[in-house]
């Protein structure tokens, strides 16, 4: 299934943004470019190739582990985009965490208390999740935290006047590896404000399957016999309930992982992360076409195995799955 | 034994959040600690990254930023003007039929490698622009092309001495000096370039007062203090941090929290704000940019030179600078800002009348008015900060004469594209200009020439060409300025433009910086910035 998706990813990519007006080679050369310039560059980018050309060559040196040379930039892609894809990733996953920590547990405690006050108040609040805009909600988060509260930093990923010593760009392992346990909470300061304007609509959709699907199973019969038993209600819930409502819940943490690689772009901008979405936006504007396809296929890539990686753990969670 | 591991976890989280807390780190730079327990390092919060930190080969000005600082040319600007100073050259000569110009250079000067600087390398660099094309090192078309170009007007560079250099041109070219002074054409060591070769715009090695330490790609560049700078005392601070930050509001919070201590891209609404705060200040940089509604002439009813006066009659520029650039901007008349050389401010400005914009049509044999399409910039710049909402003003102002126009926009490439090729009726549009010459915005923006490229109005007109084309090659800058004078007189009769303002961008900055003076260029070498 891998190789047939990634392959029509490529081709719808390689598509849609040549159908896209505008010359890349105009926009490269910017506003004061002669006609003959942007011919020239035309050529040798070989955008005068018939398309199919364009795509052959393009996955040509894809098979050889090549993602290309950014126009704008004349640096090779693989090498270049290293460090905004993990540092996406890192966001991504911190954001992930809160997302299922808060809406996990808030979901849980809502089908405990169905129909409770607390029930409304958390599902309230989890559709107004849903529909809050990011870019609000991180410009307030920087005015109160930062600026009215001074307990987080408002941007970045690090404090540039004690900068971590990165080598494998995922600035927790760096600090953790380095036992800079300072510039470890300094990173993880950084990250609190994006990772939970991000985790905002994650945490709120989980919040809503993980009660959904833990009122069907707290229910059953054998939760009432647990707990006539006189289990604790703790592991009531976490132990005979939650892993049996789990399995929808992990579809959608699986989903939605995905959905923030890509869907980072706004919490980057406002953020100042130097990640994978801003990249490819930047891209996007200059018409860099290896470095949006490149760019795309890498998130689509990760999209996959994140989801072909939940479906092994549905076999963890759940032996009657079988593959 | 499950109890306990749940135990371990929930114990881990207090002692982490405990930890957190504890570590709540100051990032703000008022108690910094540098050796003298003073500030020394400067963060610059700026709205994109660089693309290059070779100044030659890229014509961004969030690239030019940094490099300034790190690579010197021959000749300077003055502090917040364009008239030219010494910089590498201490002494410039041009002879009397403007073909030969000598620079003495300055002695002394090492590149940031250890090598000197000298006349060779200025002639190595020289020459390895002129080998390269548009694409490799595009503004070093300012000096009429490429070696293989005709047009190119350097003929020989010769080294007379270690520390003398000489020019010879084809033909004289009158913003040969000023060209010079452009922040593109900073002499690099010759050395580093051999070394990393393609490699070397991420390895810069130039003779400026900062040095360059790293460069993280859309997160920040940091340069250090060029300890071996010729100018004694300077630079001020050890380090300088440039550091991306798209969004304009959060880069506002940036600042206000002491993460950064100066930023560009303000909001003209946050200007307010800004002011009441005690920590903060404002620094304008002086204007030398145009914001303009280009018409297309080659387009009806926009062929009509009555037509276009008359439009010019019906935009109220000062609401418009009202509104949408916070009061920063002065309304327009010619397409040259007024800090350059060669302004002509005895034309008068065509006063906002909606009775004389109705007769002119009229005149015009228009007297119902007309439909058009009028497109509005996607994109913010310093000199138009809100294209659509600009458009929906001049929308609303022409709606009065009985011109009925509907706005359309596109993203930015697309809409250059098609703005070039003549697709629009009238556009908005604008420039910021190179080297601070007259030549660089009536020529390149105005002269038929440019058509095709960067005359976006197909505007042609054989008796400015000839003055334009006499201005270029005559050195005498009086003479010049009287041509470039005349140029505007026929550029306001004829109108192919409506000039809507000159903007100056705001910058914001901690209350202590001193000695930081915003260039009209949108570059300046911060060496003598420093924290008080």
């Amino acid at each position: 299934m891998l190789i047939p998706v990634l392959i029509g990813m490529t081709l719808v990519v390689f598509s849609i943004i040549r159908f896209i007006p505008g010359n890349p080679a105009q926009v490269i050369l910017g506003q004061r470019a002669t006609k003959e310039a942007v011919q020239q560059l035309t050529i040798q980018l070989g955008l005068d190739q018939p398309w199919y050309v364009q795509y052959a060559r393009y996955i040509g040196d894809l098979l050889k582990g090549d993602l290309g040379t950014s126009i704008r930039t004349g640096a090779a892609i693989t090498q270049e985009i290293k460090p905004y894809l993990f540092a996406t990733l890192e966001l991504a996953f911190f954001a992930m965490l809160i997302a299922v920590f808060v809406g996990v547990n808030a979901g849980i405690i809502s089908a405990w208390f169905k129909n409770s006050v607390f029930d409304y108040i958390a599902m309230l609040v989890a559709l107004i999740g849903v529909s809050m805009p990011i870019f609000w909600l991180g410009l307030m988060g920087q005015w109160f935290f930062s600026i009215e509260l001074g307990w987080l930093p408002t941007t970045g990923r690090e404090n540039v006047r004690n900068p971590v010593e990165a080598f494998t760009y995922i600035h927790t392992l760096d600090t953790l590896l380095h036992g800079r346990f300072d510039q470890f909470a300094e990173t993880i300061r950084h990250l609190i404000l994006p990772g939970t304007a991000l985790a905002t609509i994650p945490a709120a959709i989980i919040a809503r399957i993980t009660r959904a699907s833990m009122i069907e199973v707290l229910q059953s019969d054998y939760i009432r016999t647990a707990k006539a038993k006189g289990v604790h209600m703790f592991f009531v819930i976490y132990k005979h309930g939650l892993k049996n409502a789990f399995i929808p819940v992990l579809t959608v943490i699986g989903l939605q992982t995905g959905l923030l690689l890509g869907g980072a772009i706004l919490t980057e901008t406002i953020f100042a992360w130097p990640g994978i979405g801003r990249y490819i936006y930047d891209a996007i504007s200059y018409r860099d076409y290896p470095v949006i396809q490149s760019g795309i296929l890498v998130i689509a890539f990760i999209f996959v195995m994140i989801n072909f990686i939940v479906d092994l753990l549905y076999a963890v969670i759940d032996p009657r799955i079988k593959y | 034994m499950k109890k306990k591991s749940w135990l371990i976890c929930l114990g881990m989280i207090l002692s982490v959040s405990a930890f957190l807390m504890g570590c709540s780190g100051n990032e703000s730079g008022k108690n910094d600690g540098g050796t003298n327990g003073g500030k020394d390092t400067l963060i610059i919060g700026r709205g994109g990254d660089s693309t290059s930190l070779d100044p030659i080969t890229t014509t961004e000005g969030e690239a030019f930023k940094v490099t300034i600082n790190m690579f010197e040319t021959l000749l300077n600007y003055g502090e917040q003007d364009t008239t030219l100073k010494e910089g590498l050259a201490v002494k410039w000569d041009a002879s009397d039929d403007g073909l030969t110009y000598t620079l003495e250079l300055r002695q002394g000067v090492k590149f940031h490698d250890g090598t000197d600087f000298n006349a060779e390398a200025v002639k190595y660099n020289f020459e390895r622009w002129m080998n390269g094309d548009e694409e490799k090192f595009p503004y070093y078309g300012m000096f009429g092309g490429y070696k293989k170009d005709e047009g190119h007007v350097i003929k020989d560079i010769k080294v007379l001495d270690d520390h003398k250099i000489q020019f010879i041109l084809k033909r004289p070219q009158a913003p040969f000096l000023k060209n010079l002074a452009m922040t593109s054409f900073g002499i690099a060591s010759p050395a580093a370039i051999e070394k990393y070769g393609e490699k070397f715009r991420e390895h810069p090695v130039g003779t400026g007062p900062y040095k360059f330490v790293e460069w993280k790609p859309n997160d920040r560049i940091v340069l250090e203090k060029n300890e071996d700078y010729w100018d004694q005392g300077k630079p001020k601070l050890q380090k300088i941090i440039f550091r991306a930050i798209p969004e304009n509001s959060a880069r506002l919070n940036a600042l206000k929290t002491g993460e950064i201590d100066l930023m560009d891209g303000v909001n003209p609404s946050d200007i307010e704000s800004i002011k009441a705060d005690a920590n903060l200040k404002t620094f304008e940089r002086p204007s030398m940019n145009v914001g303009y509604l280009g018409m297309t002439t080659t387009r009806k009813p926009f062929d009509n030179k009555l037509v276009r006066q008359a439009l010019n009659h019906a935009v109220d520029k000062q609401a418009i600078i009202d509104s949408f650039y916070g009061g920063l901007a002065e309304s327009a008349k010619n397409p040259l800002p007024p800090s350059l050389e060669g302004y002509n401010d005895q034309i008068k400005e065509y006063p906002y009348d909606l009775k004389k914009a109705k007769e002119l049509l009229k005149e015009a044999g228009f007297p119902d008015g007309f439909k058009m399409k009028l497109w509005a910039m996607p994109v913010p710049r310093p000199y138009m900060p809100d294209g659509m909402k600009i458009a929906e003003v001049i929308q609303s102002s022409f709606e009065k004469i009985g011109v009925k126009a509907e706005i359309v926009t596109y993203d930015w490439a697309t809409y250059l594209d098609k703005v070039s090729k003549g697709e629009a009726d009238a556009f908005l549009m604008g420039w910021t200009g190179d080297n601070g010459d007259p030549d660089n915005f009536i020529y390149t923006l105005l002269d038929k020439d440019n058509i095709g490229g960067n005359n976006y109005t197909y505007f042609s007109n054989d008796e400015l060409h000839d003055i334009l084309i006499e201005a270029q090659s005559d050195p005498d800058q009086k003479k010049r300025n009287k041509l470039y004078q005349d140029a505007q007189e026929l550029l306001h009769e004829e109108s192919p433009w409506i000039p809507l303002v000159h903007s100056t961008p705001i910058l914001a900055g901690s209350k202590d910086i001193e000695g930081y003076a915003p260039h009209p260029t949108g570059s300046e070498v911060l060496s003598g910035v420093e924290f008080k």
